[in-house]
């Protein structure tokens, strides 16, 4: 497939197989509540990284810890190297973090081509004057990014609804409207919370092969969190597993699948 | 029959992307134009005065409301407020320098009104809904004591209003007692095209989409690097300039003069909602349909209904008003929350496909 959109441009020095983003120690609290303790693990460039547990085991507060909704009180985040301060989200978005949601978070009453274009605005910097007049500087770098974004919208096979609000389509579509509104931000890190939840088979595998591709024909690093183990197990290179805020294993699909801690976490143990 | 888009192919992202890419859309408009243009010469001054003129005036500030309110989510009880405000500085302006051209003077002072906008939208970023709309009409309150009480605004003038002065555009007299009313509509609709065409600009590009993704989902609208506070400040900026050259233009083209502390008072703040809410949020054509509601049914209860022989007096008729324009905006809060101008969309895809039922 040819495309004009490369999230390896942005790429600074991080080469593939290095560690991209790296978690330290975090914990993180609600008042009284531990809702991660003292996880560490890391996301190398150029994998698919997975994030499974049980419900309430952290996976969501993790993924906010990374791009900024949430301040961990303890530990850190190394991202590209750098350790991070407290960052916002717009200032994670803008190194290069994209992310979807659980429950889709998509602008439900803008069309999917305004949805998709809203991804590009980080990349956008002509000013209020000429946004004025909708001409020159504007009109071309509406066109540049919209160039993209078409791009984007064949890759996702979802022409046929590029001017449709989204509040109007199928959950199926919106989540790949939302996967697309991510990818329109050419992330170095792709964040997808629960990709999959709600979708049927052809849905599923579908979402599959636009995560795999974005995979390996962007090189984007890609930090998962999903409830079908079957799609885990396929998708991922490595696997990081929670149990109520704590890392209980982490390798490769194998080598969790095998693990006791795993196994009793999902189906229980006898006590 | 006529209207249908077929046949017209967009071969490149221009046309794509124009504000009305279908060919009957742009006939429409030019159509609405050429009538708008004539209207002054053909209907009677009672109309040019009670209805054009204020429907003229009126609509740039609910264009800015639905800027605020519409696009961005922002509910402003405020509005009212920020036109008197660009109809004092305006005032202050053409009174120190007589010498520069009222329109310019009409224009910047938007400025002024942007300025005070972006004071009172700051607590925006901390609260939202029923609660900005209690702040807003802080702002509301405040001016309207201000304009009462500063008696530098209205240059000591020992009645307490503002009196327009005469000014001319090429030697023709635009404002103050002895223009034309027809010179003053058409300068009221050049600006009243003007601005729309910038806000449907501004709407349709990067901001206008950065808007409306604080308004959907203010939480992915951040993780798509739009920073809110400057999103809904913008927003606060634009819509206060809107309605500040609408409070000049109210108040030199249509008032000819003005005691703010009455006109711009708190219940025109709530019309310019209604007529937001009623003409549909979020759109443009809706802005105009909301104001047409608002300035229309009063003239039209008032003098129709005696016209075909009900006999209301003219407190009535006021209160009347109020009551329909209640019921109704309650109405379409929950039977269609977009207001006409979904309507008007309804209508037009029922045109497409008639004869057809679908």
């Amino acid at each position: 497939m040819m495309l004009h959109v490369s999230p390896t441009a942005a790429t600074t020095g991080i080469a593939k197989g290095e560690v991209l983003l790296n978690v330290e120690n975090v914990s993180l609290r609600f008042g009284g509540v531990k809702a991660i303790s003292d996880v560490s693990f890391d996301i190398v460039k150029g994998e698919v990284r997975a994030i499974i547990g049980p419900n309430g085991a952290g996976k969501t507060s993790m993924l906010n810890c990374i791009n900024g909704f949430y301040f961990p009180q303890e530990g850190h985040i190394t991202y590209k190297g750098v350790r991070r301060q407290k960052v916002r989200p717009h200032e994670a978005a803008s190194s290069g973090i994209a992310r979807t949601f659980q429950n889709v978070a998509l602008f439900k009453g803008m069309t999917t081509l305004d949805n998709i274009m809203t991804g590009r605005t980080l990349k956008m910097n002509v000013g209020l004057f000429w946004q004025l007049l909708r001409h020159g500087p504007a009109m071309r770098e509406e066109i540049e990014h919209r160039r993209k974004v078409e791009d984007i919208i064949d890759f996702l096979e979802i022409q046929a609804i590029r001017k449709i609000p989204v509040g109007k389509l199928p959950y199926g579509l919106q989540k790949r409207v939302e996967l697309g509104r991510a990818l329109a931000m050419e992330p170095e890190l792709l964040l997808l919370d629960e990709p999959m939840a709600g979708m049927n088979l052809e849905e599923k595998e579908d979402m599959c092969r636009f995560i795999l591709d974005v995979n390996q024909t962007f090189g984007t690093t890609i930090a998962l969190i999903e409830h079908d183990m079957g799609v885990v197990m396929d998708l991922s290179d490595r696997v990081v597993v929670l149990e109520y805020g704590r890392k209980i294993a982490d390798g490769t699909p194998d080598v969790v699948k095998a693990d006791q801690k795993v196994i009793d976490a999902y189906l229980g143990v006898a006590h | 029959m006529f209207y249908r888009e077929t046949g017209q192919f967009k071969t490149n992202y221009t046309d794509d992307m124009a504000i009305f890419p279908i060919r009957q859309d742009r006939i429409g408009i030019a159509i609405i134009l050429a009538i708008a243009l004539i209207l002054p010469f053909v209907v009677s001054e009672f109309v040019l005065k009670t209805i054009l003129l204020p429907f003229l005036a009126l609509s740039v500030a609910v264009i800015g409301l639905n800027i605020l309110t519409g696009y961005t989510g922002l509910i402003s009880l405020g509005s009212a407020g920020f036109m008197g405000v660009g109809a004092y500085a305006c005032y202050k302006l053409t009174t120190i320098f007589p010498e520069v051209n009222i329109i310019i003077w009409i224009f910047a002072s938007g400025f002024f009104a942007a300025a005070v906008g972006v004071f009172f939208g700051l607590p925006s970023l901390r609260i939202k809904g029923l609660y900005l709309a209690v702040a807003t009409l802080a702002a509301q309150f405040f001016l309207q004591w201000a304009f009462v009480r500063i008696p530098w605004l209205f240059n000591y003038n020992p009645s307490g209003a503002i009196e327009v002065p005469l000014r001319t555009l090429f030697g023709m007299p635009i404002t103050g007692p002895t223009a034309e009313l027809e010179v003053k509509y058409l300068i009221c609709l050049g600006f009243v095209i003007g601005m729309t065409w910038l806000a449907s600009n501004l709407v349709h590009g990067r901001i206008g989409r950065s808007w409306m993704a604080v308004r959907d989902m203010d939480i992915a609208a951040e993780l798509m690097g739009i920073k809110l506070l400057n999103a809904k400040l913008l927003a606060f900026a634009v819509s206060s300039f809107f309605c500040g050259v609408s409070g000049a233009l109210f108040v030199f083209l249509y008032l000819g003069g003005a005691e703010a502390g009455t006109e711009f008072a708190i219940r025109l703040s709530f019309l310019i909602l209604f007529a937001v809410i009623i003409g549909g949020t979020g759109s443009m054509i809706g802005s105009f349909f909301g104001t047409a509601f608002i300035v229309a049914l009063p003239t039209i209860l008032k003098f129709g209904a005696p016209a075909i022989g009900i006999a209301i007096t003219g407190a009535t008729a006021e209160k009347i008003v109020l009551m329909i324009i209640g019921a109704l905006t309650i109405y379409l809060l929950i039977v269609e929350p977009h207001g006409l101008a979904r309507l008007w969309q309804i209508m037009k895809q029922k045109l497409r496909v008639w004869p057809f039922p679908y």
